[in-house]
């Protein structure tokens, strides 16, 4: 291909781009940002109040928290599992991506697709495929920050 | 204890951002990138003392979200490494968030056999 092909391909690219930014439909910038805080707040503000039941009874404040981490996991879990939290998905956005029931969701959904698969290659492999990037770059952040620590407190 | 409506607002306002960085950057955001940069950003923060006070304000509201649980990694990391040094920087993490992890992959598996996606 010459310079002159190539260029053209460039510019018949960049049209054709400007033409999917002009028919894609705008995100309704307002409603989503009240959704998504909304919906956000309440799955936060449920988890405070689980939080705040179990100090009450004398739980420590690091065991509460993973104990509530764990029921919301299993509430997310369950309720992607019935098709309830992905219906709620599409209103809500990053509402119910953000807290940690999005990361459950996230593994319940594509390891429910592969199925097919098999029930160890399909469903176990595929319960990685979000959750996977997302311990990846966690731990190596953790792990980095560690080092960090160690290298100054030598 | 942290009062509910400082939960609601915390978790609310670490959502709005989040969707307004789907909506509002021309790149293709998806659910995936959204995770992989909260509990990376949430982690970089409380490596930088930057989370906790936001912890201590807003309670599940800043737990809850994704960076919450990138700052339990990292505090657990931090943690250990005072009690133990090297070694800790490489167990420290996984401990601390232990309960989470293994709910989310048991929890996960099993919802993912018993049910079906619906079409």
């Amino acid at each position: 291909m010459n310079v002159d092909a190539k260029q053209m391909k460039k510019i018949e690219m960049q049209e054709y781009q400007n033409l999917v930014d002009q028919i894609k439909p705008k995100p309704d910038i307002l409603k989503n940002s009240v959704w998504a805080f909304m919906v956000g707040g309440l799955i936060c503000g449920f988890a405070q109040v689980l939080v705040n039941y179990l100090l009450s009874l004398g739980m420590s404040r690091t065991d509460a928290g993973s104990a509530v981490s764990c029921i919301m996991i299993f509430l997310a879990a369950f309720f992607t599992g019935i098709g309830v939290y992905d219906e709620l998905g599409k209103r809500a956005g990053a509402g119910s991506i953000v807290p940690i029931t999005g990361f459950a969701n996230a593994i319940v959904a594509s390891a429910m697709e592969f199925k097919r698969e098999g029930y160890i290659f399909g469903v176990g492999a595929r319960i990685f495929s979000v959750a996977g990037p997302t311990l990846v770059f966690g731990f190596a952040v953790a792990v980095v920050v560690g080092l960090i620590k160690v290298f100054l407190s030598s | 204890m942290t009062p509910l409506y400082m939960a609601f607002l915390g978790g609310g306002l670490l959502c709005l951002i989040g969707q307004l960085i789907m909506d509002l950057t021309k790149a293709n955001i998806t659910p995936g990138h959204i995770l992989v940069g909260y509990i990376s950003i949430g982690a970089v923060l409380s490596g930088l003392g930057l989370y906790q006070p936001l912890v201590d304000a807003v309670g599940a509201g800043a737990t809850i979200p994704l960076s919450g649980f990138g700052h339990l990694l990292v505090q657990g990391t931090l943690k250990a490494v005072e009690s133990k040094g090297l070694l800790g920087a490489f167990s420290g993490g996984v401990e601390a968030a232990a309960a989470g992890i293994t709910c989310a992959i048991v929890f996960g598996y099993v919802a993912a056999v018993l049910f079906n996606p619906r079409d």
